[in-house]
């Protein structure tokens, strides 16, 4: 297809006797969405973490566009690009929605290491901050408190707060859970227009929209990429079925 | 993750209500009042004791916004405070020791001007910092409370044992030190030094947390994961806060051998840490304005019930009990209202 954004290749993990991540390679391509499905237990968590970069593998390279990215932690990650969103929602729940969004736009804008001028009054971080939440239909919670939100609206947060790092790649983990039907249409659109700008890897149990969305599916069990394939292809891949579709 | 107080919400919060003169404002400002009046009434009518006094307050406030900083702000939950005010307070003692014999230390001579024995304290103070801060920094918790603890008493157990500067019998002051153009030696000038050197604490303090810095500190605080995710390591920013608190600390440390004309282990002692805690506790922890209400209150409670009883901190721990059972945001909390959410 086109330019190769993420690439992983034989990433592998072990906690014990437990192979967690066993010679996993995927890549992400720009204007794709990449999903990842396997059932509870297949070492999806594994896989984010060494992504994310809260885990080292033990072998194996992440490559984020040209760069090796496998020694570098999370906050390195995040500024050259790396946007995730989490599965249960990672918010300072007194903070305003506003203030979570921020945060990322402060982050973009070099080191932190700023001790005068207020946050509340900078326009070069508040203006990012509202644009990302206006695209993800929330301008209208800006002010209240993450405490206050919803599980879904925490998700949609989420992902504002990782649309403001204007990343290169997009790592979504469950974003759709807890959305109802309403908003998963919504989300669901979202992306699709959302992965013209930034490829997106979704990890995502919704299977509708799994199937709707991506444009290539792999999917993980005990630790290892079984299928491989567009939705077509995995639908009919009789091991996928016998592993995780249960039928 | 450790997420000390969790509920409450960021202190310095920007609007702090519409109107210009809110209740917290209100608060804030009787305090400062009181604080300045009280000692100038007391001049007026003679009672240095009691000029002196209001001094102490303002110097033990000073140290407990430093500590505050690093707690209420930071979730850095220091134990070993009293390293830094400790040091300050040698520093001012130690020079002033050598610029009475006009002796050298470490082939520099000692100095009895006020603006380079401070100098040196913060700088010193920030080094020591940087030194424990990187090192305890690596945990959290309970084990990051124990750390900054036993390093503050390494450095009581060094200056108890080193004989140069008096070891366990402490090292006295002969002459306060100076500076220049102003009477040191007259109380009420000298208070009003120390309420300078706190109103200067605050409002940098308060100017840090609205900041981009002060932005990542609550982060860094409420979720440290977020912040690496939104691609700031928390490391950095948690170091560079406990430095800041530990100068803090250590300006008021430097004063307070003035104040008292002497310096001594106990100024590095546990016991210190301990009670600089539980005036920030006392007062409300990561409100800006905290230190200075439980500042007020414990020497209050120490001068007024320690006069009528020994077991004055039977009381003491009565209120600290109460505090932390029913008004988590300690005096200023229940004074000034509780921080709404930002």
């Amino acid at each position: 297809m086109s330019e190769r954004v993420l690439s992983i290749s034989g990433l592998h993990k072990r906690f014990g006797a437990l192979q967690a991540t066993h010679d996993v390679s995927l890549e992400l391509s720009a204007g794709e969405i990449h999903a990842l499905i396997g059932p509870n237990g297949a070492g999806k968590s594994t896989l984010i973490a060494q992504i994310a970069g809260s885990l080292r593998p033990d072998a194996g390279e992440i490559h984020l566009g040209a760069r090796d990215i496998t020694a570098l932690g999370v906050a390195r990650r995040a500024r050259l690009g790396l946007g995730r969103s989490f599965q249960v929602s990672c918010l300072a729940e007194p903070l305003s929605v506003l203030r979570n969004v921020m945060i990322g736009a402060q982050a973009l804008q070099g080191h932190s290491f700023r001790f005068w001028r207020p946050v509340d009054s900078d326009a070069s971080l508040l203006n990012p901050a509202r644009a990302a939440l206006e695209r993800m239909h929330l301008a209208h919670r800006a002010d209240t408190p993450v405490a206050e939100l919803s599980h879904g609206e925490r998700r949609q947060v989420e992902v504002a707060c990782a649309l403001v790092l204007k990343p290169r790649a997009l790592m979504l983990d469950e974003p759709m859970a807890g959305l109802g039907p309403e908003g998963t249409a919504r989300l669901t659109e979202l992306l699709e227009t959302l992965k013209q700008e930034v490829p997106i890897l979704l990890i995502e149990h919704d299977m509708d929209a799994v199937f709707r969305l991506a444009d290539r599916i792999s999917v993980l069990v005990a630790g290892s990429v079984i299928a491989h394939g567009d939705s077509a292809t995995i639908r009919r891949d009789p091991r996928v079925r016998d592993a995780y579709l249960g039928e | 993750m450790t997420r000390p107080h969790s509920t409450t919400a960021p202190a310095a919060s920007p609007a702090g209500g519409s109107h210009w003169l809110n209740r917290r404002r209100l608060v804030h400002g009787v305090l400062l009042a009181l604080m300045l009046l009280a000692p100038i009434a007391a001049h007026l009518l003679g009672e240095i004791y009691y000029v002196n006094l209001a001094s102490r307050v303002a110097l033990v406030a000073m140290a407990a916004v430093g500590l505050n900083l690093a707690i209420g702000f930071g979730g850095m939950i220091s134990f070993g405070h009293a390293a830094y005010f400790g040091l300050g307070g040698y520093v001012t003692g130690i020079s002033a020791h050598h610029a009475f014999d006009g002796s050298l230390v470490m082939g520099l001579p000692g100095s009895d001007n006020m603006l380079v024995i401070w100098l040196a304290a913060v700088l010193l103070c920030g080094l020591l910092a940087l030194a424990i801060g990187a090192i305890s920094l690596r945990t959290t918790g309970v084990y990051f409370i124990m750390i900054t603890l036993a390093f503050a008493q390494m450095a009581y157990y060094f200056a108890n044992s080193w004989p140069d500067y008096g070891g366990e019998d402490g090292l006295p002051i002969y002459l306060r030190n100076a500076l220049p153009g102003i009477d040191t030696n007259d109380a009420l000038s000298f208070f009003l030094i120390c309420f300078t050197a706190l109103v200067l604490s605050l409002a940098l303090t308060s100017r840090l947390m609205t900041s981009r810095f002060g932005a990542a500190l609550t982060m860094a605080r409420l979720n440290e994961t977020r912040l690496a995710t939104a691609g700031i390591s928390p490391f950095p920013i948690r170091l560079v806060a406990f430095v800041i608190s530990a100068m803090i600390t250590g300006l008021a440390g430097a004063l307070y051998a003035d104040l008292n004309g002497f310096v001594s282990p106990s100024m590095l002692s546990w016991h210190l840490s301990g009670e600089l805690m539980v005036i920030v506790i006392l007062g409300g922890v990561g409100r800006l304005y905290g230190p200075l209400a439980g500042s007020i209150l414990f020497v209050m409670m120490e001068t007024l019930l320690g006069g009528l009883t020994e077991y004055w901190q039977f009381f003491l721990g009565l209120l600290l009990l109460g505090v932390v059972l029913f008004a988590k945001q300690g005096v200023i909390g229940w004074l000034a209202g509780r921080e709404r959410h930002e």
